[in-house]
């Protein structure tokens, strides 16, 4: 019989013994399962949330900040210089011949959860060519908000994970009410939060400049023409990147982040898992070295005898991934998570894919493999002519 | 007739602590084909380490040991597996069968080495347990049959593969009077009307009598007589 053949044999045999071994047997499966279902959730929030952003940008719109400025939140641009961008070389027209360009400030909205936890959301003013730019936006209730009243429209995401923010609702800003007129859409991380005028918004914070500007360009290859311009401008100091290139920086840094949080927790579960691993494996080995030697006796090879152990192992870690994963699936997957800062936040969808069961999987695999390792070769190395006597 | 197993010169020995305690010493011994051979001797005298050379489980530290043909103490460990599985079957004292698994299962795991087809390996098990009498129980998980019944599916597993050898350590040792006589009658028969050639070790002169020879160790070494009688 071939190694495979001698392996499949004893690991059937292992495998009968399991319900005598299961109180052990169940320890690693729920520990490796533990394991499973914190990595895929953590890594679900972290590629859902870079679907999300990365699937703000388009490719075809520039964002200008302030020169050195990493985000919206901390750019500033007066209106000469907002002025100054409108004007440059390669922006798109709008219907009434206008340069389809947004001067847009981003702040943000104390707004309460249903359990009675605060969280910001942010709130983005925009120009009246704005709905030109980006396209995307839909208003799916009510009516856009009126240039010069306190008036908001709401994304429909908001309205997933917060109470009190129909229409008809009022949100306080800068001790006054603003009213909710209409819920748009957006399908990206505009729709976690409120839109509204943004000459109305300048004026209740006593600003005059926004924080940044977004263009339509005329093709996506206008960009180089568009960013020389600006960059060649002695009067100017901004940075211009493509939409897409912007919300990709955004992303990195919050998904670095939770890489590192992912890999320490799980890493920490995994180390747990893995003495589970190794001291049901080597319990096992124990409680079968009789059998072990009996088999090897009878003329089972060593690396066979390794082999059916290092299987068994893996099988357990197998079935608890599984495990993780579908725990992780009933309790997460399509779940609404509010993300923040205390200027902004971003709602998103999590999603648990095959992918990252996939990468749960290997994980419980690389714990099941060196759990079992010792254990397996010290069912090789048990001495027969003693282990076979019980001794 | 020709020497099955042949041993010459051989010493054994193991580490206990800090000390080295010989075991077996200048043994010497041959066994022909067809033999049914007993060795008597006290614990702790060396009767099962020489069993254990003798059936390829353990190595001797001087000397050769040649059974079937090879010299055991040349062979790497995987292949001295490949050679017992060809060459020995094993009754052991307190049966070493695998609970989980039915009669017949057990009876099977030698064949599970070969490459008989699965069809041949029932119909090889089916004659095995025939022939210890036990063909009505292949169903039974050890833990449902008797120690006389159970140590007989230990005699089918070691003869399903058709080894050269025999080699059982105490296979009476823990069984009633009534049990020990069938299970020795069947070794008895199985050596005189199927030609197997059977080493077994025994503390029991009532078991030994039922081979065509007796040797005895003690204190290591091999002899025709006990060493009382001896001196």
């Amino acid at each position: 019989m071939t190694l495979f053949g001698q392996v499949g044999a004893v690991t059937a045999m292992n495998l009968r013994t399991i319900p005598q071994r299961l109180a052990s047997s169940c320890v690693v499966v729920v520990g490796i399962a533990g394991v499973v279902a914190v990595l895929v959730s953590v890594l679900g929030i972290t590629t859902s949330l870079e679907e999300t952003l990365v699937s703000t940008g388009r490719s075809d719109r520039a964002i200008v900040l302030r020169g050195g400025a990493n985000a919206e939140v901390s750019s500033g641009l007066s209106v000469d210089e907002t002025l100054a961008i409108i004007d440059a070389p390669g922006i798109a027209r709008t219907a009434d011949g206008d340069a389809a360009a947004t001067v847009d400030m981003v702040t943000g909205v104390d707004l309460e959860k249903p359990d009675g936890a605060a969280a910001a959301i942010s709130l983005r003013g925009m120009s009246a060519q704005a709905l030109s730019v980006r396209s995307e936006i839909e208003l799916v209730a009510g009516r856009l908000y009126e240039p010069g009243l306190r008036e908001l429209i709401v994304g429909a995401s908001v309205q997933d994970e917060f109470a009190a923010v129909a229409i008809g609702d009022s949100v306080a800003l800068r001790e006054s009410e603003w009213t909710i007129v209409g819920v748009f859409t957006s399908g990206d991380a505009l729709e976690s939060g409120f839109l509204t005028d943004v000459d109305t918004l300048l004026s209740t914070y006593q600003r005059t400049g926004g924080s940044s500007v977004t263009v339509l360009l005329e093709s996506e290859d206008a960009f180089d023409e568009f960013r020389d311009a600006l960059t060649s401008n002695p009067l100017l100091s901004v940075d211009v990147l493509r939409e897409v290139e912007y919300y990709r920086r955004q992303s990195e840094g919050v998904g670095d982040i939770l890489d590192v949080v992912t890999t320490f927790i799980a890493g920490i579960m995994a180390v747990g898992a893995l003495f589970a691993a190794l001291n049901t494996m080597y319990a096992a080995v124990s409680s079968r070295a009789v059998e072990i030697a009996t088999l090897r006796a009878i003329g089972f090879g060593p690396s066979g005898v390794v082999a059916s152990v290092l299987v068994e192992a893996l099988l357990l870690s197998v079935a608890g991934a599984l495990l993780g994963a579908a725990i992780a699936w009933a309790l997460f997957s399509g779940t609404t998570i509010n993300m923040g800062s205390v200027v902004s936040s971003i709602v998103f969808r999590l999603e648990v894919s095959g992918g990252l069961v996939a990468q749960g999987i290997a994980w419980a695999c690389a714990v099941g493999l060196l759990g079992g390792l010792l254990p397996a070769v010290r069912a090789a190395r048990l001495p027969v002519a003693t282990a076979i006597r019980g001794l | 007739m020709t020497a099955l197993v042949t041993i010459r010169d051989v010493d054994k020995g193991y580490v206990r602590g800090k000390q080295r305690v010989e075991v077996l010493t200048g043994i010497n011994l041959e066994v022909e084909a067809g033999e049914f051979l007993a060795i008597m001797g006290p614990s702790g005298s060396g009767k099962t380490t020489l069993l254990n050379l003798i059936g390829g489980l353990d190595k001797c530290d001087r000397g050769a040991v040649m059974v079937a043909g090879e010299r055991l103490d040349k062979l790497s460990s995987g292949k001295l597996a490949k050679w017992r599985a060809r060459h020995v079957g094993f009754v052991f004292q307190f049966y070493n069968l695998l609970p989980v698994l039915s009669a017949e299962r057990n009876v099977e795991v030698p064949l599970l080495l070969t490459k008989l087809s699965g069809r041949q390996r029932k119909r090889n098990v089916r004659a095995a347990l025939e022939l210890v009498g036990l063909g009505e129980r292949a169903k039974h998980k050890p833990g449902e049959l008797s120690g006389g019944q159970q140590q007989r599916v230990g005699i089918a597993r070691a003869l399903v593969s058709d080894p050269t050898l025999l080699i059982c350590d105490e296979p009476t040792g823990d069984l009633d009077r009534e049990s020990s006589e069938s299970v020795l009658e069947l070794l008895e028969l199985l050596n005189r009307d199927h030609g197997k050639t059977i080493i077994m070790v025994t503390h029991d002169p009532r078991a030994a009598e039922h081979a065509s020879r007796l040797l005895y160790v003690d204190k290591g070494v091999l002899s025709a007589e006990p060493l009382d009688s001896a001196a």
